[in-house]
């Protein structure tokens, strides 16, 4: 088990899987079609991430640098939070971008009843540690260990 | 967060619940980013990115109802992305029904929640609204609260603005309050290039390509160009512009990057030059074999990926007028070349509202009907963000949209021989 300490940007506890990806998360392409379309296990839809597509996100403790593309990224966060179709916690690396935080925040303040872990700056470490299936568990300040 | 005292006021209730939670997200937006304060919106006019009336998309359209049931307004008019669906693209029957009676059923409801909120006028839907004829056109130094990537890089680096890449819904927050939070491409110190690109190529760089490899290498960073001002000159003139237009969202799409300076050319990097490179900047050589490298490595992901193409897009992001002129002369050109009297491919050039009515004022719109091609001011991203599409063979020139379907990426030189029948790839 490893320890990392990050920055909280919205908090909560919580144990999930690990999915991985090194290159940035592209939020629109990858949630847009398994939110319009039903899939239950909202399978990561950006073809150019050969690490993340088709791999299932909803319930996972997602590990990214940090979020690319559109500027619809974050209200896409906020819906997948809203329909319950969202990561168990997001993990950054990489001190967060706008984008990210916005669908944070909304989600956060706007959304009743959802919990979604969000911290950052674990740094490059963390992000070369983490594999794909391992345990993650998010505890209060920022602290999360991966087994 | 320093406020001051009417933002506090707002962020304790005192102006009611709805937009005290609107002050909220603002403050915890700017917090992320140690943001010491909120600075007042400058511009005249907002640019918000959700124009789409998507069913699945009801939490958005509840937070705008919360917004509107509350009597806040946005304290700017605005424009808006383009509209999704558009009777003159080619669609088949199931395509039609998916699209009316499955996803974009909320268009109608969610326009009527727009023109309440602040909408300019019925026409201003585009990602382009920074062109003359849209008229949402900021002034060097102001500050926005813009959302749409390829709209907020183009007005940060072109036009001067100062913007951060806000996300949906924020955008609109930002202008409800008239504050943003102050950090990122607010500040002079956000603005400085942590990378310097060196552009060695030896011909004109494809736009769409050359900004793919840069957002792909330099992420959400501020890049520095150096070496393209050769081949696009050392003036903001249209050609440039529409160059650096398409340049930049791919930037933005393929990437995060939100501002990026051309040496010689951009008016930051003409004001300030190479001052603006930060210390201990990364580099970047783009040769030739670079640019084929990033375009060979582009998954093609069509069932059959030697498939005929069955539509073709060009427009994303929207045209300018010129572009329009362009094509027109390029495509009657090849044509006759080929022999040809009409393109081979369905192919729907995308262009503002706007633009498209001054186009069709020009000689040359009966010129490019002729030539087969159809004219539309839908966004190809929202046609295209459906299983269906997935299926069909797509073929286009912009880099967005290879991003976010299934659509393949071809340069403008290559989609003219396809459309004119010089080659079938």
């Amino acid at each position: 088990m490893k320890q990392f300490q990050g920055r909280v940007i919205t908090p909560g506890e919580v144990t999930a899987q690990a999915v991985v990806t090194t290159e940035g998360f592209n939020t629109l392409a990858s949630f847009q079609m398994a939110l319009q379309f039903g899939d239950k296990d909202v399978k990561c839809g950006d073809q150019s991430n050969r690490q993340l597509y088709g791999k299932p996100l909803i319930g996972k403790a997602l590990c990214l640098p940090q979020t690319i593309g559109s500027t619809t990224g974050g209200l896409v966060l906020y819906c997948a939070c809203a329909m319950k179709k969202n990561p168990a916690c997001m993990l950054f690396a990489n001190p967060i971008d706008s984008l990210a935080a916005a669908g944070a925040v909304l989600a956060d303040v706007w959304v009743d009843g959802v919990t979604m872990p969000v911290i950052d700056s674990l740094g490059d470490e963390f992000l070369n540690y983490v594999k794909d299936g391992m345990t993650i568990t998010v505890k209060d300040g920022g602290v999360v260990e991966v087994d | 967060m320093f406020l001051n005292e009417e933002q506090q006021a707002i962020l304790n209730g005192e102006k009611g619940e709805t937009l005290a939670k609107v002050m909220k997200t603002l403050v915890m937006y700017g917090e992320a980013f140690n943001a010491e304060k909120l600075v007042p919106i400058t511009s005249k006019y907002n640019h918000l990115v959700t124009s789409f009336g998507l069913k699945v998309m009801s939490p958005v359209y509840d937070l705008m109802q919360q917004l509107l049931d509350a009597g806040v307004a946005s304290g700017q008019k605005f424009s808006v992305d383009p509209r999704p669906i558009d009777k003159n693209v080619p669609a088949n029957f199931l395509q039609n029904l998916v699209f009316n009676k499955f996803m974009y059923t909320k268009q109608d409801f969610y326009e009527e929640q727009l023109e309440k909120l602040g909408l300019m006028d019925e026409d201003a839907f585009s990602c382009t609204c920074y062109m003359d004829e849209v008229g949402n056109k900021p002034q060097k130094g102001d500050v926005l609260s813009w959302a749409e990537s390829s709209a907020v890089v183009y007005a940060n680096s072109v036009l001067g603005a100062r913007c951060n890449r806000n996300s949906g819904i924020i955008d609109i927050m930002g202008s409800i309050v008239g504050y943003v939070p102050y950090f990122g491409l607010l500040t002079d110190e956000g603005r400085k290039a942590t990378w310097v690109i060196k552009v060695q190529t030896t011909k004109k760089p494809e736009a769409q390509l050359l900004g793919s490899a840069i957002g792909m290498k330099v992420m959400e960073d501020v890049p520095y160009v150096l070496g393209l001002d050769k081949w696009i000159g050392s003036e903001l003139n249209d050609a440039a512009c529409a160059y650096l237009k398409d340049f930049g969202a791919a930037t933005a799409s393929n990437g995060a990057v939100g501002l990026y300076h051309i040496a010689n050319l951009t008016p930051e990097a003409v004001e300030l030059g190479e001052s603006l490179i930060a210390e201990g900047a990364k580099e970047y050589i783009i040769d030739d074999a670079e640019l084929e490298r990033v375009k060979n490595n582009y998954p093609v992901i069509w069932k059959n990926p030697d498939a005929a193409p069955k539509l073709c897009f060009v427009g994303c992001p929207h045209l300018s007028l010129e572009q329009l002129k362009d094509w027109t002369v390029k495509i009657e050109e090849k044509l006759a070349a080929n022999s040809k009297k009409k393109v081979c491919i369905p192919t729907v050039f995308t262009a503002a509202p706007a633009v498209l009515k001054a186009f069709n004022e020009t000689e040359y719109a009966a010129r490019l009907k002729e030539s087969g091609i159809i004219t539309s001011y839908i966004c190809p991203l929202m046609y295209m963000n459906n299983p269906l599409c997935k299926k069909m063979p797509v073929i286009t020139s912009s880099n967005k949209l290879r991003t976010y379907t299934s659509a393949k990426y071809h340069t403008d030189a290559e989609i003219l021989e396809i459309i004119t029948g010089g080659s079938d790839k």
